[in-house]
């Protein structure tokens, strides 16, 4: 088992690149170009998303323009067209937006000539593509800048050759070059041609903005891809066809690690349209990003397909994972935790803390399998033609889905091409590159292009879904209230089960996403991992163990404040302590120590931090002012996820029937430099929602191995008349390194949820989902348990 | 197929249909017009990402079969507008609605049918209208805002 199948956003840290500062290597790059050129070679890498025009009002791009990269994210026409490629893939966070605006910003471009293209996936060539652990930004800001900066000289550069004055008295602005001493300007397009033959600019040379003369950058800036997204044009894998293209539905092994016995398939080749039925053969456990498996209907359109699969007669057996069940691995779950596990942080003897506690307390937590429910089901188009194998989908990571894709059907990934095009939601599903196989496998065998079309109820029933989870908190309170001991123990089935045979449960490294890594003041921790076996294909899912780990945490710092008889902002600011900066890897925890893959000296836990976020969203949210009417509460959590410090206070409103609804939240998020505040903004919004899922409605259950949920019918997830009504997000202005935005907005939200349900209603929800558990809630509670912000 | 040719009218322009005629409408959008900006979401009406108007009506299109649109008038997100600037689109790209973008489809022309009948549409109403569209990225505190921008933008 490796690493990056604990924690996938390991790999994402720093995997050089060509230095995108090297000066030698750009111009072999570009020598080789220029080179391709004289042999009448091209350069026009047409992505799946095409050219997109940043305005619709734009002048067309013009076909004929001879393009050349000085870069591997920059691309100079010498009609002035700017073309930016985009090596990330875009599934709601808007890095199709964020990235080039740093770049262009940079450039001193004129953002209406600009173009954003996809890159296909070649990691060698434009660093990692593994569009996940919310690292596009704070893994790639640096080059982004060094990229744009780096062709700003260079056209400076040439300027300056063209006018024989020094490099020195020119500058960039806005698509032009100004000499300053006589005011002569130059447009980028007319310096290509001299910027072509000139070497690129010396490292010393290239020099990033200061913050004041950034245009864009950490401003605002309205989306790229708006005008196809509200048009419906945008494009994304399942609306990829090629001629000749059939369409494939397949009916996979109900339980991990199933196989097909017997086939009847006589019903389904009756139906019109399907043309054959293909055997995918079945991955032996644990069948990691290879596909399932299972019976293929090749039709000549999904309509058919669809009908063509429900008419298949299959028996299956379903192996050993045909015992899982939710209810009794629950029961398993919460067994688990009751015994000590692997240690993940240590620090001080808790058992002698515990032990001469004034107040001990213990709450054990539940949160069962969630799926990524992204609104656009997998689906994938391949090509296998003449030796080579093409691919276009909705992929996280075309690098993973080309070197998969490879393996699979035992070619040269140099054979394999993968193109990106629009996700319609990922969360990590679509990290997964199962699909892909499926596609490409099936166009091997047909003979014929041909689309996989996963249905809703083969998105829920055969995911990778997030971790069922079990904690088991105790803690121990002085006689002021303060908290002297925390005991936490945990039992979650491994992602890596999922990659690797016999795994007995998560290893200490899954804590540090969010469980040992807390920035809590207490002498005596222990931070524990006990055994879970996985008996369904575990992945990652938006904030990963963060998400239970967020709610687990969360939840019961608020239980603790109640204990204490302290208002729970109070008390959570003093369970932060003094302001202090710590490096974990010395501070009790257990290597490797993983930091999501940054340093502990680029990312030390500051507790300072996490104080002003709180300090921020309690004083936005109104909190210190008149209590809510019984029915209504607020909670306030803080988590740090992904190198970011986020704070929520959440107001819940809780209906006679139990529905929760959440009017009115506060985020206060401190990551560091944030590049596109809008975008940021967007993605705590939907955090929060999700969570609202995660927490209030969501649940997978298993019984004989096999889902039990099937669609949005039985799979609950927040709609609009839920949804918040007003959602203020304060994002602390910082030069910073910059840390994750897409995922660290749910952990935190998990706690603030509850914890507001409690305020509102006296019911403390362990047991999730939340479902309707708080019918009646007016009857059965007391309310007199209700305390401080609500 | 032994069954008559199904006509029916997608966008403005006039179809004939001679397969299925059990498909949905979806498919058919989907598969033989290549209008895919109508979305397949679950294929039973719970997260509204195929929402056409059959008739001006806001449809499911996965629920609606082609025998049952014989002679309609469909509308898809395509056609909603010739420039794509329908008061509601236009909103969507001034408030920066979409995330992956997926749902909006549908959800744009729900709120159209909704912006038709109701000029002023309060919370309550956009919730009802809406309760039917699911969007994972959670743009929901957006799209309340871009319909009444949008309705305030119609008047």
């Amino acid at each position: 088992m490796s690493a990056k199948h604990r924690l996938p956003w390991i790999t994402a840290h720093p995997e050089p690149i060509d230095d995108a500062r090297s000066s030698a290597a750009l111009e072999t790059h570009r020598r080789d170009f220029v080179k391709l050129l004289g042999l009448g070679g091209l350069l026009v890498a047409a992505g799946t998303l095409g050219v997109r025009r940043l305005n619709a009002a734009d002048p067309l791009f013009a076909p004929n323009a001879e393009p050349w990269e000085p870069h591997a994210y920059v691309r100079l026409g010498d009609d002035g067209i700017i073309t930016i490629i985009c090596h990330r893939s875009e599934m709601g966070q808007g890095i199709r937006t964020t990235m080039p605006m740093i770049i262009a910003d940079e450039m001193e471009a004129d953002w209406a000539t600009c173009r954003v293209e996809q890159a296909p996936g070649d990691d060698k060539k434009y660093g990692n593509q593994n569009t996940d652990g919310s690292t596009s930004i704070r893994d790639f800001l640096p080059r982004y800048r060094e990229a744009g900066a780096t062709v700003r000289a260079l056209l400076e550069d040439a300027a300056a050759r063209e006018w024989g004055v020094a490099s020195g008295d020119v500058r960039a602005t806005n698509g032009h070059v100004v000499h300053t001493a006589s005011g002569r300007t130059k447009a980028f397009a007319a310096l290509v041609a001299t910027a072509r033959t000139i070497p690129m600019p010396a490292k010393e040379r290239v020099r990033i903005k200061s913050p004041n003369e950034r245009r864009w950058e950490g401003k605002q800036m309205p989306s790229i891809d708006l005008v196809p997204m509200t048009t419906g044009t945008a494009m994304y894998g399942a609306d990829m066809t090629l001629p000749g293209m059939k369409v494939a539905v397949i009916s996979r092994p109900p339980v991990w690690g199933g196989k097909v016995v017997r086939v009847d398939d006589s019903l389904a080749l009756k139906v019109p349209g399907v043309e054959q039925v293909v055997r995918i053969p079945e991955t032996p456990v644990p069948s990691a990003f290879f596909p399932l498996g299972g019976v293929a209907v090749i039709a000549k359109n999904t309509w058919a397909a669809i009908r063509g699969r429900d008419a298949l007669r299959i028996t299956w057996d379903g192996g050993p994972n045909a015992t899982y069940d939710s209810t009794a691995y629950k029961a398993s779950l919460l067994s688990s935790v009751r015994a000590p596990g692997k240690a993940g942080r240590t620090v001080g003897d808790v058992p002698k803390a515990l032990a001469g506690a004034a107040q001990r307390v213990t709450a054990e937590y539940y949160m069962p399998h969630l799926s990524h429910a992204q609104m656009e089901p997998v689906a994938a188009l391949a090509n296998v033609a003449n030796g080579k194998v093409e691919v276009w989908a909705p992929t996280q990571s075309p690098q993973d889905a080309r070197n998969t894709v490879a393996q699979y059907l035992k070619v040269d990934a140099a054979n394999v091409a993968v193109h990106v095009t629009l996700l319609g939601g990922g969360f990590g599903r679509k990290s997964k590159p199962d699909f892909l196989c499926e596609a490409a496998f099936l166009s091997r065998e047909v003979g014929a292009p041909v689309r996989v079309q996963w249905t809703r109820e083969d998105d829920l029933r055969n995911s990778y879904l997030h971790s069922v989870a079990a904690h088991r908190l105790e803690a121990g309170l002085d006689a002021t209230g303060t908290v002297t001991a925390w005991l936490h123990r945990s039992a979650y089935p491994a992602i890596g089960a999922t990659f690797a045979p016999n795994v007995p449960g998560a290893e200490p490294d899954e804590l540090t996403n969010g469980a040992s890594d807390i920035p809590f003041d207490i002498p005596n921790m222990s931070v524990e991992i006990c055994k879970a076996v996985a008996h369904t294909r575990i992945g990652w899912y938006r904030s990963v163990n963060a998400i239970h780990h967020g709610f687990a945490i969360g939840s019961f710092v608020d239980e603790l404040a109640y204990a204490a008889k302290k208002d729970p902002a109070d008390f959570l600011l003093a369970l932060l302590g003094p302001d202090r900066v710590v490096d974990l890897s010395k501070a009790g925890l257990v290597a490797p120590a993983s930091n999501y893959g940054a340093s502990w000296a680029d990312h030390p836990l500051d507790s300072g931090r996490a104080r002003r976020v709180v300090e921020l969203a309690v004083e936005q949210s109104g909190w210190r002012g008149a209590k809510l009417p019984r029915g209504k509460g607020r909670g306030v959590a803080i988590h740090r996820s992904f190198l970011s410090y986020v704070a929520m206070v959440v107001e819940v409103e809780v209906l006679p029937d139990g529905t929760v609804l959440v009017p009115r939240t506060t985020v206060a998020v401190d990551a560091g430099f944030i590049a596109n505040p809008d975008r940021a903004r967007a993605q705590m919004e939907g955090a929060l929602i999700m969570a609202m899922s995660n927490l209030l409605t969501s649940e997978v259950t298993f019984a004989g191995g096999k889902v039990i949920q099937s669609n949005f019918r039985d799979y609950g997830v927040t709609r609009m008349r839920a949804a918040p009504h007003v959602v203020n997000v304060h994002l602390v202005t910082s030069e910073g390194l910059p840390g994750g935005i897409g995922e660290p907005g749910v952990p935190p939200a998990g706690g603030a949820i509850g914890n507001a349900i409690f305020a509102a209603t006296g019911v403390r929800v362990r047991q999730l989902p939340v479902g309707k558990q708080l019918a009646g809630w007016q009857t059965t509670s007391s309310a007199g348990v209700r305390g401080g912000g609500g | 197929m032994s069954t008559a040719p199904i006509s029916l009218t997608v966008n403005g322009a006039r179809r004939t249909f001679d397969g299925d005629p059990t498909m949905p409408l979806l498919w058919y959008l989907r598969d033989e017009l290549a209008l895919t900006g109508t979305k397949y979401g679950c294929g039973i009406s719970q997260c509204g990402v195929c929402t056409v108007h059959v008739n001006g009506a806001p449809v499911r299109a996965c629920q609606r079969r082609m025998q049952s649109v014989a002679d309609a008038n469909v509308t898809t997100i395509e056609g909603l507008h010739p420039t794509g600037a329908h008061p509601l689109q236009v909103a969507w790209r001034d408030i920066d609605v979409p995330q992956c973008g997926f749902c909006q489809s549908g959800q744009i022309m729900q709120a159209a049918t909704l912006l038709s009948k109701t000029s002023k549409p309060t919370d309550a109403d956009i919730d009802t209208a809406m309760n039917g569209h699911i969007c994972r990225c959670g743009t929901y505190p957006r799209i309340r805002a871009a319909i009444k921008a949008a309705a305030e933008a119609s008047r």
